[in-house]
């Protein structure tokens, strides 16, 4: 069996259901809402698996499923060397979010990676501590900031409810994805001008792993053909 | 190759080095993470180990020996003082999976400030011998000639403060010296900021730890930078020649002599290249071979701060250098809360000694 791994939840979910669905693959849930087994028609020898978009560039590297549905942030902040391990079949055009760095609105000062550094500089010299910029995409982050020569800051933690932060005083400032901007806003944060780090969507990933049988390639080249790739 | 080859190679390199007067000292593994991220920020995370431990906090797999070295020495009050060591040291290989992430290092340690240019040459001259006669070529240069020219530009303390802060960050630099320079243009919303009548009509909530006063501060501060004349095109064009400079030693020393006519702010760092130089010479180094780079060492940690350099093998470029070292004074006043102690070390890695010696 070819197997693709889909978002298990949420809109990604219902969405990847959707464009699969307009190419002639039906994918949707077996059984009752709750369980995670899913069900393809439309074509035969491709196995549905539902995980968590977080999971799929893992077991996508790992080889465990050769195909996968995820944003394309999770692809470059989990794997090491991204473009060797997995390759970009198809951007699906939807689930468009920007990992950006936000600060607060407050600091008329700052609106470039330029002023982000400086500011960053005088701060650790009046409060005795770096910078923090809450973050869940380590390594994106620290990567971009790094390329762009920004010092004295630290990257903490924050798994969700990035943007709040900032007013309970637990980091400075934050990156985070936003597709509109309006949660950022609301917590009287805004975008640095050219603090966009990547610009993600839900895309369509292949393993580069080669160890596929005979009839998994024959499989994938049926499902090429019939999405249209 | 085995890791017993490399330990007994190491062990025979160290020993080298207690025939040069060292003491044998030994660290642990596991280092306490606070130092390191103090220094480094994250940068360290990007390339070491860390570890939570539930009652000792963050720790790190030890990504190198200097820093506790420096640690153990600035206890011990010895000086002068020669140590060496040997054991692993762990670094992640984001970048370049095909790199170690563990290998053995071999290190030399002077602390010994009655002449720094004779320990400059005394450390490169112990590396040199206990490498033996393994194809290499060295690679020197000076971070503190760099230093000194921007200190020496005739603008701004925060200005001069900027890009020392930036010196290990090529990038960053560049921006710097292109704005103060006037070459690149006054970004629009820093523009828009100065021009605007109050600055805090649309701020947000004032929301997070740095407080009103201290963006105010910073807007006087750029009001200031505003009114101050650009860096001059003479002073840039020295600092350009000075860090493209990519010559044999004898020759790059002429020419700075001549660019410190124009920016004698270098002349004392000059001096001490020169007189590294005559003891690099009375340990038998044929200077008017030895290769200097203006930039050699920038992109390295924040660590080095004089003379540095790199033995690399002459026939294979794609291997990792097979020693380093330089001297780190500004390390020790860190380490040591104001107390510093001129030093000067390097590192050799066994394995690709051993590798290079054609044992493998």
């Amino acid at each position: 069996m070819l197997k693709l791994g889909v978002p298990s939840k949420g809109r990604l979910m219902d969405k990847t259901f959707q464009w699969f669905g307009n190419r002639g693959v039906t994918l949707r849930k077996s059984g009752s809402d709750r369980e995670y087994a899913g069900a393809v028609e439309g074509i035969e020898g491709v196995e549905l698996v539902l995980l968590s978009a977080g999971e799929i560039p893992r077991e996508l590297a790992a080889g465990r499923i050769q195909l996968g549905v995820t944003g394309s942030d999770l692809v470059r902040e989990k794997l090491v060397n991204w473009e060797n391990c997995v390759r970009e079949m198809a951007l699906l055009g939807f689930g468009g979010a920007d990992l950006i760095i936000a600060v607060p609105q407050a600091w008329v000062d700052v609106d470039t990676l330029d002023d982000l550094d400086a500011a960053a500089a005088a701060f650790r010299a009046k409060h005795g501590h770096r910078l923090r910029i809450a973050t869940k995409y380590h390594r994106l982050v620290r990567e971009f900031l790094k390329h762009a020569g920004v010092a004295d800051y630290a990257l903490v933690d924050s798994q969700g409810a990035t943007e709040g932060t900032v007013k309970n005083e637990t980091a400075e400032a934050i990156a985070d994805i936003t597709s509109t901007g309006e949660t950022l806003r609301a917590n009287g944060l805004k975008i640095l001008t050219d603090g966009m780090i990547h610009a993600s969507q839900a895309t369509l990933f292949r393993t580069s792993r080669r160890d596929w049988t005979m009839q998994q390639r024959e499989t994938f080249k049926r499902l090429e053909a019939q999405l249209g790739l | 190759m085995t890791l017993a080859a490399t330990l007994t190679e190491a062990d025979r390199l160290r020993d080298f080095f207690v025939g040069r007067d060292a003491i044998v000292v030994q660290t642990d593994v596991l280092q306490s993470a606070e130092t390191l991220l103090d220094l480094y920020g994250e940068d360290i995370r990007g390339r070491s180990y860390l570890t939570a431990d539930p009652i000792r906090g963050e720790m790190v797999l030890r990504p190198d020996f200097t820093v506790p070295v420096v640690q153990m020495h600035m206890q011990s009050h010895a000086d002068p003082a020669r140590y060496t060591y040997a054991g692993k040291v762990f670094r992640k290989q984001d970048s370049d999976p095909d790199r170690a992430n563990e290998f053995v290092q071999v290190g030399y340690e002077v602390f010994d400030g009655t002449n720094p240019a004779l320990a400059d040459a005394e450390v490169f001259a112990a590396i040199r011998d206990a490498l033996g006669d393994l194809p290499l070529r060295a690679a020197t240069g000076d971070i503190g000639i760099l230093m000194a020219a921007v200190s020496g530009l005739r603008t701004s303390d925060d200005r001069k403060a900027a890009l020392a802060r930036h010196i290990w960050r090529p990038r960053r630099f560049r921006a710097l010296l292109d704005r103060f320079g006037g070459r690149s243009p006054v970004p629009q919303t820093r523009a828009a900021l100065l021009a605007a009548g109050d600055p805090f009509a649309s701020a947000g909530p004032d929301i997070g730890k740095r407080s009103r006063m201290e963006v105010e501060f910073r807007i006087a501060a750029l009001r200031e930078d505003a009114a101050t004349p650009p860096i001059s095109g003479e002073e840039l064009a020295l600092l350009d020649t000075l860090m493209a400079l990519r010559e044999t030693s004898d020759h790059v020393l002429s020419q700075l002599r001549d660019i410190a006519v124009d920016l004698p702010a270098i002349g004392p760092a000059v001096m001490r290249l020169n007189a590294r130089l005559d003891a690099l010479e009375d340990y038998g180094v044929d200077v008017s071979t030895l290769e200097f780079e203006g930039s050699y060492g920038r992109t390295s940690l924040e660590y080095y701060d004089g003379f540095v350099f790199g033995f690399y093998a002459a026939d294979d470029p794609t291997l990792p250098p097979v020693a380093t070292g330089g001297r780190y004074d500004a390390l020790t006043a860190r380490l040591g809360e104001g107390k510093a102690v001129p030093a000067v070390g390097g590192v050799i890695r066994p394995d690709l000694v051993l590798r290079l010696r054609g044992t493998v």
